[in-house]
């Protein structure tokens, strides 16, 4: 095997009480696409960022190429030749491609040299197939667009070894194989690529090696991923076996929620026009589609955050008749929104805090005004030990969870309410396999007692699982509901550019 | 070398070490101006500590100095907390001291009269932060900008007030008529100034501690200043939120005003406030927006504004040292609070 690109040797990172990470030891080849696997909060991020000069570690060093380095900061990590595309974008808006690119790049005699950076864009892109116009403003790049760009900018920067947190959280299916494709790319002109993913079928079908986390420490190897099954890499990531939840036959009740002839405007992304749709009790309802037709004006209508401008929504046989988030939360509508960082939590107040807002008002939490703090803190606790978010506290920031246990969080404050209707966005994005199984039963266990769900997701193998009957989104209608039964995947990605028929379920 | 590193939790006692360190740091560079004007530093600070704090008659004039910046002070803290950008305390303390000078002056008996003084000054205060609330929840205006050139036009409002119609016809002079006898608010102790407007104002910051603390309310308004987003998703009416809040801050800043017409001055003259908002804005932040920090935070104000002048007259420092210590406590206590987001780590060569 040739000399390691980068080997992290007992690396080890603590937030007060919480030990990230634990004399952890980790190393890429040239040429290697390195899988890092663990379930939420294992402490992948914390040592992708201890790499990458955010954070310092208490312990450990880092070699690049066998020589020892001290990386304080990320100007450090490039000049080391490590990129890093976070998950979070760090992009100017208003700025072109090719301006985003030349940020920070010293020009000739303090001028910008454009001539020479459109050269080198031009041939990064030949070299691994990734191309982007560069003359378009970042705001009108596509998430994928914009991760390209960010995969870009850090090859621009000279990287030779390229850190992925979880990219493909925010991509369609249809774009992950682009992606998968400039990956591989990468890796045999010698890049080495550290990629963390949650989606097993995906570190399997791309990585050379894995490293599983778990609580901190390396928990294990696995040296041909594509021979291992998901469920031996579940079983050491979490310790146990995953077993995939069942769908029990069940006849669904009257229609607990109704949308009839819906169609929204003023709305940044797509509108919806005519929009029909029902679920009823004990049913789970998916909703597939491309990302941007019109998912995101569906939930935010159902959710009170859009009143729509025509039609008509029927909660538990009740005319709604304001749109709003506590009137529907009233008629029993429980909400988990797709974005936990901006419209779910609020980051500087205590999880506590976030975990009653939407029912601060309600003889649970306050009365007469005055807050009930033992009966808040109390819900917390409980909802912290029921769906095992891993924090030190109700009083900890919520801003200092890991992504996975903000999406446990979410949907705590939620179900603790039995709802009668449950609309959710992307459910499991961002969670590892134990938890979004866990997370599965709930839903199941909801509809068993009479819940109806709707839920939005991309990914159609969840959808498939999950739903009694699917309907299909594409341009802001519905191009056709079918039962599961009768949906493949290869049926709903039809459906899905728009080439299907409709055909509508009893 | 030293570098910045995002901190991932605030000790608790940063509450407390940050104001201090940021009133030792601006004591230390203000020295620097003493020494320049050719004073002795020790003296002139002794002057002004003996001067603030030195006897119980100097306690009770810092206390009265102090009432009317612990009500701007928690007028802009709350509206802080709520990312509503009050910068009108001073005009909503005008606000508040004409409207309870004009209701002062109706013959009443004495406790109906302060009473509908306190009611009427806050009201109009309360009126007056409307305006910029208004503006922003309904045309998007920016609130730092609108409530802060409201200032200008209630005070020339006053001005045209007390250089017209209220003009004192003897003597020609621009003050108001005073207020009834029978409305001066009683006085506390004997031989002092120390008057029932100071006990208010000491009564009103846990108060405001516990309805931000405590209060549904309260839990509004810090959850909308964190992220109006979520507050709308979680079913909070994030405009109603801001107005409540404005409306609030805006009552807290005309007391302010009604306290100095009840407590000290009797009528109102265009120098009845010597900046006593803007001075809220510097005890709201000394005091990290906590209602219970706006006391200490204005008693030290007003010590370094009581202290000045007697400073000025025994060593010839000009007395506007205390608006030079007030505007660098300010900044002080910004890059402070730096320290509660960041810390600062020694990158040494390492091995
Ligand atoms: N800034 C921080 N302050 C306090 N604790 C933190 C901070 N960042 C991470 N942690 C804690 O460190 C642990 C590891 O977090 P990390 O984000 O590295 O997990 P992760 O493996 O990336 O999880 P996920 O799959 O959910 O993204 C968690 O317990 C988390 O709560
Ligand atoms: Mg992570």
């Amino acid at each position: 095997m040739s000399a390691p690109l980068i080997e992290m040797r007992g690396i080890t990172k603590s937030f007060g009480a919480v030990k990230a990470n634990e004399a952890v030891d980790l190393s890429v080849a040239p040429g290697e696409i390195l899988g890092l696997l663990g379930e939420n909060g294992a402490g992948k991020t914390t040592l992708m960022n201890v790499l990458f000069g955010a954070y310092a570690p208490d312990a450990g060093e880092i070699m690049v190429e066998g020589k020892p380095v001290s990386i304080h900061n990320s100007a450090d990590a490039l000049a080391a030749g490590i990129g890093m595309v976070h998950q979070h974008f760090h992009l100017a808006p208003r700025l072109t491609v090719l301006e985003n690119l030349l940020i920070g790049i010293p020009g000739r005699s303090g001028r910008i040299d454009r001539a020479g950076g459109l050269a080198r864009l031009t041939e990064i892109s030949r070299q691994y197939g990734l191309s982007l116009d560069p003359n378009l403003p970042v705001s009108a790049l596509s998430v994928g667009e914009q991760q390209r760009l960010e995969i870009i900018k850090a090859l621009f920067r000279g990287a030779k070894l390229l850190i992925l947190d979880e990219p493909t959280a925010v991509l369609a299916p249809s774009e992950v194989d682009g992606l998968f494709a400039a990956l591989r790319s990468m890796a045999a002109q010698g890049l080495g690529i550290i990629f963390i993913s949650h989606k097993l079928n995906e570190v399997r079908a791309l990585t050379h090696r894995c490293v599983v986390l778990r609580h901190g420490k390396v928990a294990g190897l696995v040296d041909h991923p594509a021979q291992t099954t998901s469920a031996e890499m579940a079983k050491l990531m979490c310790g146990h076996e995953i077993v995939p939840p069942v769908r029990e036959a069940s006849t669904p009740g009257a229609s607990v929620l109704t949308l009839d002839g819906i169609s929204t405007s003023g709305h940044a992304g797509t509108p919806l026009r005519d929009v029909s749709l029902f679920v009823r009790a004990g049913e789970i309802l998916g909703i597939a589609g491309v990302s941007g037709n019109g998912q995101r004006a569906l939930a935010d209508v159902i959710s009170g955050m859009l009143p729509p401008k025509t039609g008509a929504m029927t909660i538990a046989g009740k005319i709604v008749a304001q749109f709003s988030p506590r009137e529907l939360q009233a008629l029993g509508l429980g909400r988990i929104p797709e974005d936990r960082m901006t419209t779910g939590l609020v980051t500087n107040l205590p999880l506590a805090d976030s975990m009653v807002l939407p029912r601060i008002g309600t003889e649970a939490f306050s009365r007469k005004g005055l807050l009930n703090p033992t009966a808040i803190r109390a819900f917390a606790e409980e909802q912290i030990k029921a769906y095992d978010i891993r924090c030190p506290g109700p009083m900890v920031r919520a801003g200092a969870l890991s992504g996975g246990n903000l999406q446990k969080a979410l949907l705590a404050r939620e179900l603790a309410f039995d709802p009668k209707v449950l609309i959710v966005s992307q459910p499991t994005r961002g969670l590892d396999i134990g938890a979004a199984r866990f997370i599965h039963e709930k839903f199941l266990a909801m509809r068993a007692r009479g819940c109806g769900i709707i839920v939005i997701g991309e990914d159609l193998e969840e959808l498939l699982m999950l739903s009694d009957r699917i309907a299909v989104m594409y341009e802001g209608r519905i191009a056709g509901t079918l039962p599961s039964a009768d949906a493949t995947i290869a049926r709903l990605g039809l459906m899905m550019t728009g080439a299907g028929h409709t055909e509508e379920a009893a | 070398m030293f570098r910045l590193e995002a901190r991932t939790s605030t000790p608790a006692w940063f509450n407390l070490a940050l104001p201090l360190i940021a009133i030792a740091v601006t004591l230390v560079l203000c020295s620097g101006l003493i020494a320049v004007a050719g004073a002795g530093v020790i003296e002139a600070y002794g002057v002004m500590l003996s001067a603030s704090l030195g006897d119980s008659y100097a306690i009770t004039e810092t206390l009265v100095r102090a009432a009317p910046m612990i009500f701007t002070g928690l007028a802009v803290a709350i509206a802080f907390r709520a990312k509503f950008w009050n910068i009108g305390a001073e005009g909503q303390l005008l606000a508040g001291a004409v409207a309870s000078c004009f209701v002062g002056a109706i013959p009443m008996p004495g406790y109906l009269a302060m009473l509908l003084m306190a009611l009427v000054g806050a009201a109009a205060g309360a009126l007056v932060a409307l305006v910029p609330a208004t503006l922003r929840v309904k045309f998007k205006v920016d609130d730092v900008v609108s409530s802060l050139l409201l200032n200008s036009v209630i005070y020339y409002a006053l001005m045209a007030l007390i250089e017209g119609p209220w003009k004192d016809t003897f003597s020609g002079y621009p003050i108001s008529p005073p207020i009834e006898d029978s409305a001066n608010f009683p006085v506390l102790i004997e031989g002092t100034r120390l008057h029932l407007g100071v006990f208010v104002a000491l009564i009103a910051a846990p108060l405001c501690w516990f309805l931000i603390a405590r209060t549904t309310l309260g839990f509004r308004i810090r959850v909308t200043g964190e992220n109006p987003e979520a507050a709308r998703y979680g079913g909070i009416n994030v405009q109603r939120v801001l107005i409540s809040t404005a409306l609030l801050s805006g009552a807290l800043a005309g007391l302010a005003g009604v306290g100095e017409v009840g407590g000290v001055h009797f009528q109102v003259m265009s120098d009845i406030s010597p900046g006593y908002g803007y001075s809220g804005i510097v005890v709201a932040m000394l005091a990290r927006l906590n209602p219970l920090g706006v006391v200490p935070a204005a008693l030290f104000l007003a010590a370094v504004m009581t202290g000045a002048e007697a400073m000025s007259r025994a060593t010839g420092v000009p007395a506007f040292l205390s608006d030079v210590i007030q505007g660098t406590a300010l900044l002080s206590m910004l890059v402070a609070l730096l320290f509660t987001a960041y810390r600062i780590r020694r990158v040494g060569a390492q091995t």
